[in-house]
């Protein structure tokens, strides 16, 4: 059993116990576990349930390679799963719960899946759920969706905040163990900005535990010196707690920063996400230990010989009392010894090898530990906890020898290189033989935009194995790195490191060589994603070749895990399946994040209130404090109409609207509309090539109506533009057209005509707009200046400047309700005021404030277009009757040539109609009109569609407007229009002009 | 007359910096030939302040004049004097090719004080806010959040921050938020 030994544990406070529950037991830990440490240390071997087969499963690593201790932290409004136990800080009151299992951890009626293995075999899904094809939707998918995934979602609102941060450095270090601490150091007295992170909460990586002198002190006296130098430079950044979570282009990388889920107590952002621009990235991210295949490696007590040591070294907590090591090279001979010294028993050592270890197996004999050589594991003892090894021999193929008991089993595969980072951005890899593993291929760097190298790998993580040579590796990093991001490296220090001599490695990729096929499958490679040995050797059986496609078929390495602890065993395994050598096999490709990072840290600042920018218009508040009801408009707010009494109907509200503006007086805030400045000597001549009529014959004064076409001839936004002097241009441009619209004038400016003499200003946002529309509209202005507003003085489609209640302000006589009409510019600090005393003016006339549907109503009265109903990119002019604006004199304009095409002047393109309801109602907006016969697929063959669609409360009867096939010339014709309740409305083909047809309204 | 307001009448949030609403500002855009002498003279003849070179800023009171890109400057002035800046500017022009026209109510501005402004900005807009990259007499156009904004730093530990007017708002919030105690990074310290 696993349990706390009484002394040790360099990164625990003993005097400081913590209470935390897992699977609503309590437990106890100590300040400076971790879930991991604190759960063993209360022999909870047992953490969770695999994803497929719902084997038992426990602590494998003590890291963030730990592919089996995902557990559900917390609980609603801060309840997240797949939590990684070995990289989880303990803090009081922590709740974990196991997962994937029902009805218990103990007991998981989903384990039956295992004693139907043999049924789900790689690419069962693939197999068994294609037919019949129905039942995909209806039985299968809801099933796979119920029992895929091993965490539950979360259902509550994230209470946590978290937010990013933008950051620049010359050099940033990825891993904080000595390697990146040297590399730092190195880089650092160049003068050059330096960022180090390092995803836990101590430096040093893996060197304090496994030990070494450098300059004749432990390994542990250059950490802190290194850390010390490092924390009194200032341009240096340290951080601990902060994962390279990915390396893109430009040196762009993602740092992920958790704040307090170490303690939940702390205020402020739960995580930080860091945006960073590095000029230089070294990746000093260390080495994972690789498991070894052999039968039962999955089972609770069987863990990677370094996290046996860690667990010891760092937590005081020993995983057995007998723990048999197994393994193909000398470094597990550091865990027999270390357990040795606890008092710990190690019953054997299985060394793979026939040639046996180096000095480290030498001095285990020494020290007492039985050492087989050319042994192995044939299958582990145990279900929800090791009991005990059958021992084979590597070379056979399984038959046992011996049968030791024990309590844990600490295994030793090797090492592999953390290239994820280096592999991100596009570096390659190569094998190393003697090693047996890939380490980067530093001719195949990430490079950026000039093609040179802008990432670097240091000490393990380059391949480079024995503590001098790490420190050296690291120091040449930091020292060329510095001098890629432009600065002149100086050297930071030599090393001398007392290291033993290892015997080399032997490859061992399955336990015994010739295991029979019982032993291979239940010889697990990839334990988060339930991958065994045979499941890869059947994918290569059934021609998955390429390793991208074998991981895709068996989900080898896929997933949160990106494969640390699998990916080399399982390619391992198919390369020798194909008989191909492993770096013909290739490897999968490694995807950001290293390790998940949180959905919170990714929308950082962008919830709640900031979710999205909302524009606000100067009138904004009057809006909310008056019964509106908010249209989104883009990112505005614009009111759809204003309830006058709580509870009023919407219909009723906009009907009164349209029928007091008609009658008598309505305002409408138009400040959204755009308003582009165009001015120059070639002003008039840029604004003819934009519009599609003529606007340089324009007189100051006046206002046009116009149309922009895009170079393909359709129409993409109208508006009304006013020449304010000779050489100064206002166009109005639709709402969602003031951007885009500025852009393309900048775009033709700068790119096509840039001899051209323009100079183009967005004002939108320097002006309310407020439309003041009705019969008393000119009685309401009078009240509010001396000015003279007369018919004469200030004539339909002309525009002046007025001081309006004491405010200066720009009157243009413009009218899209088809009633007398002024929309009044206004600075847009002084709207509110001229809103305030417009209101008050027309109180006499019963003034009424109306939204953005009476504007749609009354302009479709008016049979007046509207840019996104009337027309949907495919739209020309043309097609809407607008013939009229469409200007003949000029050579060119944008889209005259497009418009020249056959397909532009074919005559059965649909034409725009009024649309009459033979019983007035209103048609449902979209409607298809139908004709005769199918098409090919079977589907009524139409004849128009309707793009805009009210209740006219001016003609009490529906009104619409519609895209027609030959329409102008089928007035008084009756089409169909089905609807969805399968009913269908016949209208008639009319003009689009429903309202005061002659305009004498709006000309008065 | 009615007087105008600032679109949050000069909010204010004491976070670990402070962030304040700084009311109307008078700012005119011009846009012309920022490398004719002509224009150049005619700019320092109607302001008193030479045309800043790319990125640059500088004041005199509180008039002051940015670079907004190789045709266009903003020029600062007292809110009041706006219109008749934009008149004395078209004059000192004249015939040249130009546009000049009043944005002040157009934007709006903040002022964050205090010695985190730097850390504070960088949550918010992609920009090294290094004190050897970035400080007084240096204007930068970039994003904050989802908005476009400008900033620049009028002296150590103070920055201003101008956005749209439509989305002071969501600018004062992000702010806000970016400020709120706790949050500390402690970089540029």
């Amino acid at each position: 059993m696993s349990t706390r030994l009484a002394t040790g544990g360099r990164l625990l406070s003993k005097n400081r116990a913590i209470e935390f529950t897992f699977d609503g037991k309590r437990f106890k830990g100590f300040q400076g576990d971790t879930l991991a440490s604190a759960l063993l240390a209360n022999d909870q071997m047992l953490v969770g349930r695999s994803f497929k087969y719902h084997r038992p499963r426990g602590i494998v690593a003590s890291g963030p390679e730990e592919p089996n201790a995902l557990v559900n932290m917390g609980e609603g409004a801060d309840f997240e799963p797949n939590q990684r136990a070995t990289t989880t800080e303990l803090f009081d009151g922590l709740k974990a719960r196991s997962q994937n299992h029902w009805p218990s951890l103990d007991f998981d009626v989903g384990a039956i899946n295992a004693k139907l293995a043999r049924f789900l075999p790689a690419g069962f899904y693939y197999k068994m759920f294609i037919h019949p094809r129905p039942l995909w939707k209806h039985v299968y998918e809801p099933f796979i969706r119920q029992s895929a995934g091993l965490g539950q979602a979360p259902k509550d609102r994230d209470q946590d905040t978290y937010e990013h941060l933008y950051a620049f450095y010359d050099v940033v270090i990825v891993g904080g163990g000595v390697a990146g601490l040297q590399a730092a150091q190195a880089a650092a007295k160049s003068g050059a900005r330096v960022l180090v992170m390092e995803q836990s909460d101590h430096w040093g990586g893996r060197a304090p535990v496994d030990g070494g002198i450098v300059n004749g002190a432990p390994v542990d006296k250059l950490v802190d010196d290194l850390v010390d130098s490092l924390t009194n430079l200032n341009n240096v950044t340290l951080r601990l707690r902060m994962m390279g979570a990915g390396v893109y282009d430009h040196g762009y990388l993602l740092g992920y920063e958790r704040l307090r889920d170490h303690d939940p107590q702390i205020g402020g952002p739960r995580h930080r996400l860091w945006r960073i621009r590095a000029s230089q990235i070294i990746t000093a991210t260390g080495a994972i230990e690789r498991p070894l295949s052999f039968a039962g490696n999955d089972i609770p007590g069987v863990m990677l010989a370094s996290a046996v040591r860690d667990f010891i070294a760092n937590w005081s907590v020993s995983v057995g009392d007998r723990v048999v090591v197994v393994t193909n090279n000398d470094d597990a001979y550091l865990t027999a010894l270390w357990l040795h010294e606890q008092g710990l028993y190690v019953p054997v050592v299985l060394d793979a090898r026939k040639a046996g270890g180096g000095v480290l197996a030498d001095r285990a004999r020494a020290a007492g530990i039985r050492v087989e050589n050319g042994r192995a594991i044939s299958k582990v003892k145990g279900g929800k906890r090791v009991t005990g090894v059958a021992i084979c021999s590597q070379a056979g193929e399984g038959a046992v020898l011996e049968e030791i008991e024990c309590d844990a089993v600490a295994m030793s595969g090797g090492w592999s290189p953390v290239v994820h980072l280096w592999s991100h951005c596009g570096g390659k890899l190569i094998w190393d033989d003697e090693n047996t593993f890939f380490r980067p291929d530093v001719d195949k760097s990430p490079t950026g935009a000039d093609g040179t190298s802008f990432v670097a790998c240091a000490g393990t993580a380059n391949g480079v194995m024995a503590l001098g040579d790490v420190l050296a590796d690291a120091e040449a990093a930091g020292r060329s790195a510095a001098e890629a991001a432009g600065f002149k490296p100086k050297r930071a220090g030599t090393f001398k490191a007392d290291v033993p001599d290892y015997a080399p490695i032997v490859p061992v990729w399955v336990m015994p060589q010739g295991a029979s096929h019982p032993l291979r499958s239940k010889a697990w490679l990839d334990f988060q994603n339930d991958v065994k040995v045979t499941d890869v050797q059947l994918a290569a059986r059934e021609g998955f070749e390429s390793v991208e496609h074998t991981k895709r078929y068996t989900t080898l390495g896929m997933a949160t895990d990106q494969g640390k602890l699998s990916n080399i065993n399982g390619l391992a395994i198919l390369s020798d399946a194909l008989n191909r050598p492993i770096p013909q096999t290739g490897t999968t490709t490694f995807r950001p994040p290293y390790t998940p990072i949180s959905m919170g840290a990714i929308a950082g600042e962008a919830r709640g209130d900031i979710f999205q920018p909302l524009r606000r218009t100067p009138l904004h508040d009057w809006h909310d404090e008056n019964g509106v009801k908010w249209e989104p408009v883009g990112a505005w707010r614009r009111p759809y109409c204003y309830r006058k009494t709580p509870g009023e109907a919407v219909e009723d509200a906009v009907a009164l609207e349209i029928n007091q503006t008609r009658k008598a007086l309505g305002l409408l805030d138009a400040s959204t509309l755009g308003k582009l400045i165009v001015k120059g000597p070639d002003a008039g001549k840029f604004l003819d090539m934009l519009y599609t009529n003529m606007m340089s014959t324009l007189k100051p004064g006046r206002c046009r109506y116009g149309l922009m076409c895009s170079e393909n001839g359709f129409l993409m936004d109208d508006g009304v533009v006013a020449r304010l002097d000779e050489d100064t241009f206002l166009c109005h441009t639709t709402s969602g057209g003031a951007d885009h619209i500025h852009a393309h004038m900048e775009d033709w400016l700068q790119c096509e005509w840039w001899d051209w003499k323009v100079y183009v200003a967005n004002v939108t946002e320097q002006y309310g707009q407020i439309a003041v529309v009705g019969p008393k509209a000119r009685e309401t202005l009078k009240k509010l200046t001396k000015d003279d507003v007369s018919a004469d003085a200030l004539p339909f489609m002309g525009w002046k400047d007025l001081t309006l209640a004491g405010i200066p302000v720009r009157a243009y006589r413009i009218s899209f309700s088809g009633e007398l009409s002024y929309e009044i510019a206004v600075p847009a600090g002084l709207a509110r005021a001229l809103w305030d005393a417009l209101l008050e003016a027309g109180e006499e006339f019963g003034v009424m404030p109306y939204g953005t549907e009476a504007l749609h109503v009354m302009r479709a009265e008016k049979g007046f277009i509207m840019i996104g109903d009337e027309t949907d990119g495919t739209v020309i002019p043309q097609d809407l009757g607008l013939h009229w604006a469409i200007s003949k004199k000029k050579d060119d304009f944008l889209g005259k040539r497009a418009q020249e095409r056959a397909y532009m002047k074919d005559p059965n393109r649909w034409q725009l109609v009024g649309l009459e309801t033979t019983h007035g109602e209103v048609l449902p907006d979209g409607a298809y009109a139908t004709a005769d016969g199918h098409n090919e697929n079977g589907q009524r063959n139409v004849q128009g569609r309707v793009t805009s669609s009210y209740h006219s409360p001016t003609l009490g009867r529906g009104i619409a407007m519609g895209l027609v096939l030959n329409g102008p010339d089928r007035m008084g014709e009756l089409i169909d229009f089905p609807k969805l309740d399968g009913t269908v409305s016949k209208a008639k083909i009319v003009s689009p002009i429903f309202y005061d047809p002659d305009g004498e309204k709006q000309n008065v | 007359m009615s007087s105008a307001v600032s679109a949050l009448s000069g909010a204010a949030y004491a976070g670990y910096v402070q962030v304040v609403e700084a009311g109307l500002n008078g700012m005119i855009t011009l846009r012309g030939d920022l490398s004719d002498a002509a224009f150049t003279k005619a700019f320092k003849a109607a302001i008193g302040l030479d045309v800043p070179d790319t990125r640059g800023i500088s004041f005199k009171g509180k008039k002051g004049v940015a670079w907004m890109s190789p045709d266009e400057l903003m020029v600062f002035v007292a809110y009041e004097d706006a219109t008749k800046t934009v008149a004395a500017l078209s004059e000192a022009l004249g015939e040249q090719h130009h546009l000049v026209v009043d944005v002040s109510d157009a934007r709006a501005m903040f002022t964050l004080s205090g010695s985190s402004v730097r850390e504070v900005v960088a949550k918010l807009c992609p920009v090294d806010m290094d004190p050897e990259q970035f400080g007084p007499g240096k204007i930068r156009r970039t994003r904050m959040a989802q908005i476009p904004a400008a900033i620049w730093m009028p002296k150590e530990g103070e920055i201003n921050v101008i956005c749209f007017r439509s989305v002071a708002q969501y600018a004062f919030d992000l702010l806000k938020d970016a400020a709120t105690p706790g949050s500390e990074v402690g970089l540029f310290s």
